[in-house]
């Protein structure tokens, strides 16, 4: 059953979402697609509607720092289908001038934290999102974590302590 | 300290006034559960019928700082939360002691990262720090048997004229 | 709880609960509205969790959950240290079972690095990970009892915990955040008489988690502080990303164990519980049956267990025994490599999952080649749960909000990472 998805999935793209270049690889038995980042809705769209394939639940969307020059970071996302019981993984690469990429918290609700969880510790905007702001750091807070070039104990004076009083 | 010892044939029985407020202040240490994380699970564990806490005077553990004599801070903390854990420190009523339980409050722990305070005694001042990731339940009664000696030390008159501290009137949240 | 200023408070917020859509007609002649927080420090959010809530009287229109205020750092940490460092770290992100991510956290290196430990190994850490589902779920149970008001289930829940607790103590050397996995096995054997109390345990624990039980299952007030309260349906809840026992108190039988099988769990014979109302009773009920099952399966697991041994022999990637470290140079080479540079595993990325008490536990690992992970990422069930909250406290009262956290059973280790 699985063996038919790896080669089904790829096809089904090629079939209904024309001109769109991916490419894909596998690795420990997983399949990984690496999309445009123009076009994430529309193939997410398409994944989670078709009736085959119905990949409902969106289970992780998260980002890397490769600190290179071009494309510095990737949008991972991991989706999973309960009918075929099948976990995939798409990619999109982020350039670190536009740092933004289109939203996909209209095709899943689930999408709308995690999607906060990214912008807070890496600093890449989304579009469309309802209620884009920090989640774990201060309001306040000027830098983005999860970045390589963000020291390990942070920098000092960026969060505030109450005052000592004996 | 039995009470039928110091009873004569006269139903008296005599002792300094600060003997007597050491005494119930020590023996009714009734504290304030700061639980941020693991440590908390084993602070409920002092509380269970195993390691039973309720023996040692501290039955009550109130919730809310008016009420409280004594902060136990279990758990790590942020900066974020050191604010909040401030804030709750000031509403508590003199006297007041703390134990640092764990070593993320003593000292950071095993964190040693961008938004953990690297022991809270940079901005809260301790009594007793205890060691453990997390502490046996044993561990915190010894803190606990600590804190009683500690008071047992003290007289009704340390904390007569302790000033007021200055209290912002809106704080940063 | 204390009153709260519209100005310092964060727009997007105020826009996030003022402006909701709300068909709620209450009949409220004195337009009592107004914003109430219910702080990161309350006895009965599990941990520091803030709740900004907009209530008209005593009714819930919208709500703002906000996390953040155990924020540790860990991914940074991860790409900090070499992936067997990371062991400690993983206890402490669901502390209630903390057996349970060590476990997770060494199938996805594992998984990786292209390895398998060897069958007893395997069966030990099955064994470790149910019990560690019991312990949670009793916890899950006595503080949902007590939120609700029934103080005594709480105290005989933590009973029955403080005797795994000390299985524990003798299996793997420590009460409570024990790291007791391994990358290729477990750190020691699991000795006959940790065993044999293991047996004792399951024996007598179905008759006390049923006296517990019998205080409140029929108790009035219990089952009406929880029926018809937080109600989510199947779509909106798989939309939502939940998943563990929430998910199935509304449904839908999905269960990690059975959809994508590790260790040995496609060899028991065990039933998933699924309820279909989806309320906070069901998710309650689902907690109860799936202690028993847990139990079911860690007496099978006995039956089977195989003698052998526990750490698979590969010096370049495990670790090697402490006494051939002290006695034989090539294990003290090896061990000198792994502790320093770490496991080097092949470049590549990975993600793995398993059934957390809470819901599923993901780690997806990216590696350079280096002993330590480009990046890690740690797919908490919490942090996912707890967005439903805004979903379920909708038209509902303020109590209501302490009984809807208690079933969802979140832990802030986690959610907050």
């Amino acid at each position: 059953m699985i063996m038919d998805f790896k080669e089904l999935i790829p096809q089904k793209i090629k079939e209904n979402l024309a001109n769109l270049n991916f490419e894909q690889s596998e690795y420990r038995d997983e399949l990984t697609l690496y999309f445009d980042k123009k076009d994430i809705v529309k193939v997410c769209n398409f994944l989670k509607k078709d009736p085959v394939l119905e990949f409902l639940l969106c289970e992780d969307i998260t980002a890397i720092d490769w600190a290179r020059r071009k494309n510095r970071f990737t949008v991972v996302y991991h989706i999973f289908s309960l009918k075929n019981k099948f976990r995939l993984r798409l990619k999109a690469d982020v350039d670190e001038e536009e740092c933004s990429i289109d939203s996909v918290s209209s095709v899943w609700r689930t999408a709308n934290w995690q999607e906060r969880e990214v912008y807070d510790m890496y600093g890449i905007g989304f579009n469309n999102h309802p209620d884009l702001r920090r989640m774990y750091m201060p309001e306040e807070f000027e830098h983005y974590p999860l970045r390589k070039d963000f020291p390990l104990m942070g920098i000092p004076g960026s969060l505030t302590l109450p005052k000592k009083e004996e | 300290m039995g009470l039928e010892a110091k009873l004569n044939n006269d139903n008296f029985f005599t002792t300094k006034i600060d003997a007597l407020i050491e005494w119930s202040r020590k023996n009714s240490v009734w504290p304030m559960p700061m639980g941020i994380s693991c440590c908390a699970i084993e602070m409920m564990a002092v509380g269970d019928p195993k390691y039973d806490i309720a023996r040692f005077g501290s039955e009550v553990m109130r919730f809310t700082p008016r009420q409280s004599d004594m902060m136990i801070v279990a758990g790590t903390v942020t900066y974020k939360m050191a604010h909040v854990v401030r804030k709750i420190y000031d509403q508590m009523p003199d006297p007041k002691w703390v134990i640092a339980m764990g070593a993320c409050t003593s000292s950071g722990g095993m964190y040693r990262s961008y938004n953990v305070v690297q022991g809270i005694d940079q901005f809260l001042p301790v009594d007793v720090y205890l060691a453990g990731c997390p502490p046996r339940p044993d561990n915190l009664l010894n803190a606990l048997i600590q804190i009683q000696e500690k008071i047992g030390r003290t007289k009704a008159r340390d904390f007569q004229d302790r000033p007021l501290p200055e209290l912002p009137v809106l704080q940063n949240n | 709880m204390e009153k709260l200023n519209k100005e310092d408070v964060h727009p997007k917020i105020l826009e996030a609960l003022l402006n909701t859509e709300t068909d709620l007609t209450v009949d409220d002649t004195l337009e009592n509205e107004m914003i109430l927080n219910m702080g990161p420090q309350h006895p009965a959010t599990h941990g520091v969790l803030r709740v900004l809530l907009r209530l008209d009287g005593e009714t819930i229109i919208a709500s703002v959950p906000e996390l953040g205020y155990l924020h540790r750092g860990y991914e940074k940490m991860a790409e900090n240290m070499s992936y067997h460092e990371f062991i400690p770290h993983t206890d402490r992100l669901d502390y209630l079972a903390p057996l349970s991510n060590n476990v997770a956290w060494v199938l996805a290196v594992e998984k990786l690095v292209g390895i398998e430990a060897p069958p007893r190994a395997q069966y030990i850490r099955m064994i470790v990970a149910e019990l560690s589902r019991v312990a949670s779920h009793l916890v899950a149970i006595g503080a949902l009892a007590m939120d609700v008001g029934a103080l005594t289930v709480f105290l005989w829940t933590l009973r029955e915990r403080e005797k795994i607790l000390d299985i524990w103590d003798i299996i793997c050397g420590a009460r409570f955040t024990n790291s007791y996995t391994r990358i290729g096995g477990v750190a020691n054997d699991a000795q006959p008489e940790a065993l044999q109390k293991v047996k004792w345990f399951i024996d007598q624990f179905e008759e006390n988690l049923e006296e517990a039980e019998r205080l409140i299952n029929t108790n009035r007030i219990f089952v009406e502080r929880l029926d018809g309260i937080g109600v989510i349906s199947k779509e909106d809840a798989i939309d939502l990303g939940l998943t563990g026992p929430s998910l199935r108190g509304s449904g839908v039988e999905f269960d990690l164990r059975r959809v994508t099988p590790y260790l040995f769990y496609n060899e028991m014979d065990f039933k998933i519980p699924v309820y279909t109302e989806g309320d906070s009773l069901a998710r309650y009920f689902v907690r109860v049956d799936e202690a028993r099952e847990s139990i079911k399966i860690v007496r099978q697991v006995l039956d089977k267990m195989p003698a052998g041994e526990t750490l698979l022999n590969q010096p370049k990637k495990v670790l090697p025994k402490k006494a051939e470290v002290y006695s034989k140079m090539e294990e003290l080479i090896h061990d000198f490599m792994i502790v320093n540079f770490g496991i080097n595993p092949p470049v590549g990325e990975v993600y793995s999952a398993i059934e957390n008490p809470k819901g599923e536990l993901g780690f997806y690992l990216v590696s350079k080649g280096e002993g330590r992970p480009w990046k890690c990422k740690i797919r908490s069930p919490s942090f996912i749960n707890l967005q439903s909250i805004p979903h379920l406290v909708k038209g509902h009262m303020i109590s209501d909000v302490v009984a809807i956290i208690g079933s969802l059973d979140p832990v802030m280790g986690e959610a907050d990472k």
